[in-house]
């Protein structure tokens, strides 16, 4: 009979050489397989005397746990190094790109839409809408513009074909008639905001035929001109993300507001940007008013009960002002240069907790 | 509405500086738009003295003066200016300037072999007038060296006020003046209106002349006949005062009437007396009547319009424009005077219809003071006797001023309730007395009659308008609005948020946001079912946007030309905005649409481009109403779709069998050509007001999980059907077989060729089984494949491929 560990070390000798996990395997079987070297050698121990068998197993089975842990550690680096070398084989290289996505953009108009909506939101307003189209008496009349009063003038109207009646539909000429549909909706108090589209007859470098206005409007009982000073303050502080702005009130004309003013805010214009909230220059960017009276009784509500505030100013314009946008006819071209430049990424929703802006 | 500052210092007494005076024009409601020094771009050009003046050796008409300009030796230039001598001042241009009349730069150069260092330079030459006879003469005492302007007055700022049209009353120097004296800056001076007496009865005389004895028209006209009068060029201050403010002086009698325009805001005509037969009457013309307007049209006129005629027919436009025919000339000896009063709304709509622009019409049409006809024509006359000398007559008036007197009660506190601002009421009396408003003390608070020239006074509101901007706007406190408490509701409307996440979910699908105008072209709006008589527009900026838009996606589609000749490629648009259906508020729908054009990526070294398809568009349409809440597994996409989609390529998608939420598809190669893009191009619309609303439920708790722990089974099948059935009705079929233990059921494969008869399409369709409680045997899933099989042979004749 072999020595064990005669047998032990050829044994661990000749796993130590597989240099396959298939040879490996083989020498697994020869030495412990169901007719492997130590295997035969277990079958020997039934006959032996108990005293030698004792002392012959234990040596056995030392060794047989010896030549197991050879196996798995050799298995172990065996496996490690066919990895390795599946690994190495399967090297790309990684500075080539990506497989392409498209990435969408937010207009510049719907994104500073919803920044406005989000401060105003903040402030108790709710978002009013209203038609393009609209009928004479709440583009004009009820907004105290009645027919051949020189503020018509003020407006260039599109018009649409006379109707048979003779009325003629208007493209609205600027959010206002929707403060006329909002407070023949619902009795006061009103608090809101109506973004949406206009429309004039006008088209060279600063002006399009369409553009885009958001108009608010506050009716209550004790609302005065402080409280729009206030509401107009806070709003320009928060949509051009600064400290401080300086703002002024001129006295100003509307036919729709009494008293009425228009409101120019502290810029600065040096170096062919426009920055707010410092500078010696002064920048018209709304007007505004205390609602006239003669608009309240179009609608039916007392001006002697309730009272209030109405603005309005260009969304284009400001959005332009804020992002340092150049061209407002660019905005309608659909130039995708300009969308991609000017534009927001999808998940760039402005919210006062998250910041309006990047 | 321009002026001069010493022009402004005619009416008030002040020594504000003009920064100051710039400012509280602005606080007042008097826009200063621009404030230009005119001295300061003639700032070089200089006084010199012709020290000497000698004959040019070779040329008769021109001399060689030498001119001394108060700096080292005399320049040495060659004038041929008749005027030209030794002794005079005159205004100096040294070389290397430009001229501003000519706008030429000045070179030293040699004349007729005669060095020549500058020029002498006349006034049409510094851009004063048109006067170019010789060279400008300056006073004898005017300073060598120094600037001319400030010699020739030219030293006056122009300032320019932007004004808003509800003060006609600023349509004249003295009304600016009286706001500024008002704020506190001066001291309104006295205006000289007293009669000027006549010393004959005018041969001409008024008459209104409307049907029914109506005098709206024309509620006063007052005349006067001068005689003897000499007209010609106005007097240089005259002149100079008209040019300082762009102005072009035409003779003596018609400056004379724009300076009373100007200065006052009060309109004046005059006509030429010799060439008025009969007397002068306001009515209204009459068809076939027209007029040789002093602009050289002819304007036709009607019953519609004032006109003010004699017995030979209309001699002017009321309130708007004199006649060429009865105007003054040089040679004009007598004269009459028209001082009157025209309404405003027929004086705009006759400007407006004969398209005829004045500074008369611009200021009746704002409302002209009722009160001051008579003082101007006394005013006016006061000045062509001065000028002009001659004989005046009485006056002839026709009609009389009409009542403007109304009283408005300004309570207490009113303008602290509506202005924010907090003020005496003794301050707020003071105010309204130096506007000339008239105000008396009664219960507590004033009853105040605004003037003669403020008729945009109509209410308490105006008053506190008129205390406030005096005050300042600026001294209102601005306070935050009255915070209401924080409720659980959003700003928005459940439509507005649809908008919102529309626009968020399509830039995350990679498809960039345009906004196109809501008009497009009549072709363009007729290739997608719009173009209607009723939308479109009767004045439209131009003939490409002339129809409002039945689909968003002409515009896209046109963008998407532009945008390709540019160089760009795999283009991704869309728009989430309105459509017009009809002109009614409720033909008015939202859209979420968009366009894929060219292939769906870039070229890739592992990836390969395809061109986009139907699919693409499909894709866009479902995952939008997806992100909107919709359950799309509930919808029908359906082989229905409108002509500017291609016929077999194209879909809507549909909530049961009525409601349409959105259409895909193709775009009908036709529509591309005639919109000259170049394809492959697809679209979709998704029409946000027709998507159903959210179930209404109690809270906000989602229902239970219910995920199964069994095993799912997966099983295909390939139907072989007619090549005409829709993939979806095989789908359906497998799907109601069992709707307890069918998940999903997906179609993996498509195909047509050898092996499948012909006509016939194989569909291989993957089908999801989710026990719900215990896991499935083979008999039992076998059991519902003979149900899928024979449900899907009864639904559509398919047969299982073998």
């Amino acid at each position: 009979m072999q020595d064990v560990t005669e047998l032990e070390s050829e044994l661990l000798g000749r796993i130590a050489a597989a240099g396959s996990l298939e040879t490996l395997e083989a020498e697994r079987v020869a030495a412990l397989g169901r007719k492997g070297r130590i295997t035969e050698l277990m079958k020997t121990l039934g006959g032996m005397e108990p005293e030698a068998r004792k002392a012959f197993a234990a040596g056995l089975n030392q060794a047989k746990d010896r030549i197991t842990d050879a196996l798995n550690a050799r298995k172990d680096g065996l496996s490690r190094a066919a990895l390795d070398a599946r690994l190495a084989s399967e090297r790309v290289d990684v500075t080539l790109p990506a497989r392409p996505e498209q990435a969408g953009r937010i207009h510049p108009v719907s994104q500073v839409v919803d920044e406005i909506t989000e401060i105003f939101a903040a402030m108790g307003f709710n978002i009013a809408e209203g038609p393009d189209i609209e009928d004479d008496f709440h583009n004009f009349t009820a907004l105290n513009i009645p027919p051949d009063h020189p503020a018509r003038q003020m407006h260039d109207t599109f018009y649409l074909a006379e109707k048979p009646d003779g009325s003629r539909p208007v493209l609205r000429t600027h959010t206002s008639p929707v403060q006329i549909r909002t407070m023949q909706a619902g009795p006061p108090p009103h608090r809101i905001v109506v973004p949406g589209r206009t429309y004039r007859m006008d088209s060279d470098a600063t002006h399009t035929p369409m553009f885009h206005q958001i108009e608010g409007l506050v009716i209550d009982r004790d609302i005065h001109m402080g409280h729009l000073k206030g509401t107009l303050e806070e709003f320009c502080r928060a949509f051009f993300e600064v400290e401080r702005v300086t703002m002024r009130f001129r006295p100003s004309y509307f036919p729709f507001t009494e008293p009425s003013a228009e409101v120019d805010i502290r810029c600065d214009r040096s170096g062919g940007q426009i920055r707010i909230g410092e500078g010696e220059d002064w920048l018209e960017i709304l007007g505004c008013g205390m609602v006239h009276p003669k608009v309240l009784q179009a609608v039916g509500i007392d001006p002697d009960q309730w009272q209030g505030f109405a603005w309005g100013m260009g969304i284009d314009r400001i959005a332009m002002l804020k992002y340092g946008i150049p061209d407002l006819r660019a905005f309608f071209d659909a130039d995708l240069r300009w969308l991609r430049h000017y534009g927001f990424a999808a998940l760039d929703l402005p919210t006062l907790g998250g910041g309006l802006s990047r | 509405m321009k002026f001069t500052l010493s022009w402004l210092k005619e009416h008030i007494e002040t020594t504000a500086p003009l920064a100051a005076i710039a400012d509280a024009l602005t606080g007042l409601g008097l826009e200063v738009e621009g404030i230009t020094d005119p001295a300061a771009a003639l700032s070089d050009f200089v006084v010199g003295h012709v020290v000497k003046a000698e004959q040019h050796p070779n040329a008769d008409r021109l001399r060689v003066c030498h001119v001394d300009i108060g700096a080292g030796d005399p320049v040495q230039v060659v004038c041929g200016a008749p005027n030209a001598r030794a002794g005079m001042k005159g205004v100096f241009a040294r070389s290397g300037l430009r001229i501003p009349g000519t706008g030429i730069e000045l070179k030293s150069s040699a004349i007729r072999g005669v060095d020549s260092n500058g020029m002498l330079c006349s006034s049409r030459e510094m851009g004063l007038s048109d006067e170019h006879e010789g060279i400008i003469d300056l006073p004898a005492d005017a300073p060598v060296g120094q600037p001319f302007a400030a010699v020739m007055g030219l030293d006056d700022p122009v300032i320019e006020i932007k004004l808003t049209p509800n003060r006609p009353d600023c349509l004249g120097v003295r009304g600016i003046a009286r706001d500024l004296a008002a704020k506190g800056l001066g001291t309104l001076k006295p205006l000289d209106t007293t009669a000027v007496p006549g010393s004959f009865d005018s041969p001409i005389r008024v008459h209104l002349d409307f049907p029914g004895g109506d005098t709206a028209p024309c509620p006063l006209f007052i005349g006067r006949t001068i005689r003897g009068v000499k007209n010609g060029p106005s007097p240089d201050w005259l002149q100079k005062k008209l040019r300082a403010i762009g102005l072009r002086p035409i003779s003596v009698l018609v400056d004379i009437t724009n300076l009373v325009t100007y200065d006052l805001g009060r309109p004046l005509h005059v006509f030429d007396a010799a060439k008025v037969k009969g007397d002068i009457r306001a009515r209204f013309g009459s068809k076939g009547e027209s007029l040789l307007a002093l602009d050289g049209k002819t304007y036709a006129v009607d019953e519609e319009i004032c006109v003010i005629a004699d017995d030979a027919g209309p001699e002017s436009l009321g309130g708007v424009m004199g006649g060429e025919h009865s105007g003054c000339t040089p040679d004009t000896v007598d004269v009459f005077i028209e001082a009157a009063l025209f309404d405003p709304v027929r004086t705009a709509r006759t400007g407006r219809r004969l398209n005829v622009n004045s500074d008369a019409r611009y200021r009746f049409e704002r409302g002209v003071d009722p009160e001051f006809c008579a003082p101007g024509m006394e005013i006016a006359t006061r000045l062509i006797l001065n000028l002009c000398g001659g004989e005046p007559s009485h006056t002839v008036v026709a009609g009389a001023v009409p009542d403007w007197r109304r009283s408005f009660y300004l309570r207490p506190t009113r303008v602290a309730d509506l202005g924010g601002l907090d003020l005496p009421l003794i301050e707020q009396h003071k105010t309204l007395e130096k506007l000339g408003f008239h105000a008396t003390h009664r219960d507590g608070g004033l009853d105040v009659v605004p003037p003669s020239w403020r008729p945009d006074v109509e209410g308490e509101a105006d008053l506190v308008e008129e205390v406030l901007r005096v005050a300042s706007y600026d001294a209102i406190p601005a306070v935050p609005l009255p915070r209401r408490p924080v409720v659980a509701q959003p700003a928005v409307t459940l439509g507005q948020r649809r908008v919102r996440i529309a626009r968020r979910a399509l830039a995350a699908r990679g498809l960039v946001e345009a906004v196109t105008y809501s008009f497009v072209a009549r072709a363009h709006a007729e290739a997608f079912g719009g173009g209607g008589p009723d939308l479109l527009l009767a004045n439209p900026i131009s003939a490409d946007l002339d129809a409002m838009r039945p689909s968003i996606l002409p515009a896209l589609i046109a963008a998407a030309g532009r945008n390709l000749d540019r160089g760009a490629e795999q283009i991704a648009l869309f728009e989430v905005g309105p459509e017009y259906g009809d002109d009614t508020p409720a033909g008015q729908r939202m859209a979420a649409s968009g366009i894929r054009q060219g292939n769906s990526g870039p070229r890739h070294w592992n990836d390969r481009p395809r061109p986009v398809d139907v699919f693409d568009a499909k894709a866009d349409a479902l995952g939008l109403l997806a992100q909107l809440g919709i359950a799309v597994d509930t919808l029908q996409a359906v082989a229905e779709a409108p002509a500017w989609y291609h016929p077999g390529r194209s879909g809507s998608v549909k909530m049961g069998p009525k409601v349409l939420l959105a259409r895909f598809g193709e775009i009908h190669p036709a529509v591309l050509a005639a919109l000259d893009v170049k394809g492959p191009l697809v679209g979709f619309e998704v029409y946000l007001d027709a998507l159903p609303l959210p179930r209404q439920k109690a809270g906000k708790a989602k229902p239970p999980l219910a995920a199964s722990d069994f095993p799912a089974v997966e099983r295909d099948f390939a139907f072989v059907v007619d090549r005409a059935t829709p993939a979806a009705d095989v789908v359906r079929a497998i799907r109601s077989a069992d709707r307890a233990l069918i998940a999903d059921a997906a179609v993996f494969d498509l195909y047509e060729g050898a092996g499948v008869p012909e006509g016939k399409k194989s569909v291989a369709v993957s089908m999801r089984l989710e026990p719900k409680d215990r896991t499935l045997t083979e008999v039992e899933i076998e059991a519902v494949a003979k149900k899928v099989i024979a449900g899907v042979a009864k639904a559509t004749g398919a047969t299982l491929r073998g």
